[in-house]
């Protein structure tokens, strides 16, 4: 059994910021020439006169982002991932970040959905680079529902925050009734065999290959984390006590994201054995979603594969030191 | 010369140190030329407790600097945060100790402040943090990013219906080679942004340069007429002024606030380190600290004899 398949988060996007702006006239959307793509020109539909093209300039379009939070407004700031995070990253440090200014960071194409771009689009070292950065909130949807309900969040929390948003429709992890609460994981399966960790749309994927482990006689338990920062250290430790064997898995780098924010948090509070999956120190290229997925180790088969051989080799180690 | 107080300057009823659009007198020039001499010398006493920070962009722009603060701009130094108040942002924001200068003597921090600058704990940071300083309108700091905030905050003046707000912006000349300068000229004119007023420091010198057939054998940033003809392309409207000449700087400052649906860009011609005669014109003192004899000859040329005490320490 596989979960079912949600709708694509840039359409949630356009939709539920523009919902937010109806009640909020502080809401404004800034774009840089890809709303048609992003879903953000449903916000330019509904309120024209607060959508703000930047052009393709996107260095300039996060300092405007945060010149408009020192008038009171809410700025969403949204492109493509890579020219949200990467290109205009001095501008959110200097202009956004330490200032702690009111701005959204909120870009599409997050991850390897991204359309058949390849190397340019497909970033895989955003997390990383928000999280380390200080001041700076870093959250991960899972599916089209947590993505609605962390726009929310966002819209009304103060202070910078980048949200990682999927171009394509992707597996539904939640049902309408889910509440996202910032900051805190969410055990979104039970298990006692082994400890599986996952942010974003990768953990419908997770939960698939728990019920493939499931098959097999390996009872897994699924944290889903979606906010990377501030990381929820404690359902953390409990995760990784109900095993004492912790897997992480993210359509990210393993170097610093996820992967790395947990080995952190467990080395200081609860030493444990971290196995990470993910981009293994790699670029992207341009192939279809599924295509990727299978090269990179991220399908729910190919997790559940790879768990299956994490736990071999340790069972193995476990035995040679009897 | 007129001596006045730390502060003290008349407010016009909107806040502004003068109302209207009268012409200055000849003792209104007086007074900010006061001002900014007053402004140089705070420049030359902070450089010098801290033995670091820039001169040579602060002392051009001290004239235009007490043109916009002590008659141009209407602000409240005892309410920062007016939301209706005029903004500046030093885009150029290596060039804060003049900023500070200027933002002491009109009052929203006390002028013995200014010798904190750069020290630990100090609201006068090495670049403008405006969570650490109230009358800051914008971090700054890495270059070429002030005036996309400025074209935020204009915009956002708009929005928000706060349409008598003007949004001032300083950048240096070298500044003006940042790619963002550029994305933010193209985009300024789109949205009519005529509240929207850059001013380009041109005192011709960067911090080093390409080598070649200038002063200590530099090139300027840029060639002759050439800024004038960039932004002109962009579609602002380019004024140029002497940035030395009072009655000048406060007459295109002036000009420049009466909107015409442009994006306006002040191109102030000054002398890196203006007011003290063996800074003008070199780029070695962009950023270089005095020795005890150079602070005193300084301070002379400013018509500010140093008292035997100075020269380090406090």
């Amino acid at each position: 059994m596989t979960l079912p398949m949600g709708r694509a988060m840039r359409e949630v996007f356009g939709e539920t910021v523009s919902d937010l702006a109806a009640n909020d006239p502080r809401i404004v959307m800034l774009d840089a020439d890809v709303g048609s793509s992003t879903k953000a020109d449903t916000f330019e539909h509904r309120h024209p006169e607060r959508y703000l093209q930047m052009g393709i300039a996107e260095q300039n379009m996060l300092g405007v982002a945060a010149g408009l939070a020192t008038t009171g407004l809410i700025p969403f700031v949204s492109t493509f991932v890579a020219f949200a995070v990467v290109r205009p990253l001095d501008q959110i440090r200097v202009l956004i970040a330490q200032p702690g200014l009111n701005v959204k960071i909120t870009p599409g194409y997050a991850g390897l959905f991204t359309g058949v771009t390849g190397k340019t689009h497909l970033i895989v070292d955003d997390v990383s680079i928000m999280r380390a950065m200080p001041g700076m909130v870093t959250v991960c949807p899972a599916d089209d529902v947590e993505a609605d309900r962390v726009l929310r969040w966002c819209a009304a929390y103060q202070g910078p925050v980048y949200v990682r948003l999927v171009r394509d429709a992707t597996q539904r992890l939640f049902d309408d009734a889910y509440r996202f609460e910032f900051g805190k994981a969410v055990v979104v399966r039970e298990g006692r065999d082994v400890t599986l960790i996952s942010t974003g749309t990768q953990t419908p994927r997770v939960v698939d290959a728990a019920e493939l482990l499931a098959a097999q006689g390996i009872e897994a338990h699924v944290l889903h984390v979606p906010t990377i920062k501030p990381l929820d250290v404690p359902a953390i430790v409990a995760a990784a006590a109900r095993t004492g064997y912790v897997v992480t898995v993210e359509e990210h780098t393993v170097i610093g994201g996820l992967g790395g924010a947990v080995a952190e948090a467990l080395s200081e509070h609860r030493p444990t054995t971290v196995k990470r999956l993910g981009m293994q120190d790699v670029f992207g290229e341009s192939a279809s979603n599924a295509a990727l997925l299978e090269l990179y180790g991220l399908s729910a088969a190919r997790v559940a594969d790879q768990v299956r051989s994490l736990l071999g080799s340790r069972s193995k180690e476990a035995q040679a030191q009897i | 010369m007129i001596k006045s107080s730390a502060g003290s300057v008349a407010v016009g009823a909107d806040g502004s140190p003068k109302a209207g659009q009268m012409a200055a007198t000849a003792a209104e020039i007086r007074e900010l030329e006061e001002r900014a001499r007053r402004i140089r010398v705070e420049i030359i006493r902070a450089v010098n407790e801290a033995k670091a920070g820039h001169l040579g962009g602060p002392l051009s722009a001290a004239d235009v600097l007490a043109a916009l603060y002590f008659r141009v701009m209407r602000v409240r130094p005892d309410e920062p945060l007016w939301p209706d108040r005029d903004r500046f942002i030093l885009s150029k924001g290596h060039s804060s100790v003049g900023l500070y200068a200027a933002l002491a003597l009109r009052g929203y921090f006390p002028v013995e402040e200014m010798l904190t600058f750069d020290s630990l704990g100090s609201r006068l940071q090495g670049h403008p943090d405006m969570t650490k300083l109230p009358g800051l309108d914008m971090s700054t700091g890495s270059l070429g990013m002030g005036i996309s905030a400025g074209i935020g905050i204009a915009l956002g003046a708009r929005l928000t219906g706060r349409t008598g707000v003007r949004t001032f912006v300083m950048l240096g000349d070298g500044e003006c080679q940042e790619g963002e300068v550029w994305e933010a000229a193209m985009v300024a004119p789109r949205y009519k942004l005529d509240t929207l007023i850059a001013i380009v420091d041109h005192n011709k010198l960067q911090q080093y340069g390409w080598s070649g057939e200038g002063p200590d054998g530099r090139l300027p940033p840029e060639v002759p007429g050439e800024l004038v003809a960039k932004w002109t392309a962009f579609g602002w409207r380019v004024f140029e002024v002497d940035g030395h000449s009072m009655p000048a700087v406060v007459d295109v400052l002036e000009r420049a606030c009466v909107g015409d649906g442009r994006p306006t860009v002040v191109i102030s011609n000054t002398v890196k380190g203006k007011g003290v005669s063996f800074m003008e014109g070199h780029y070695y003192w962009h950023t270089k600290p005095m020795t005890p004899d150079e602070f005193a000859r300084a301070m002379a040329d400013l018509g500010e004899p140093a008292p035997a005490s100075e020269g380090g320490a406090r």
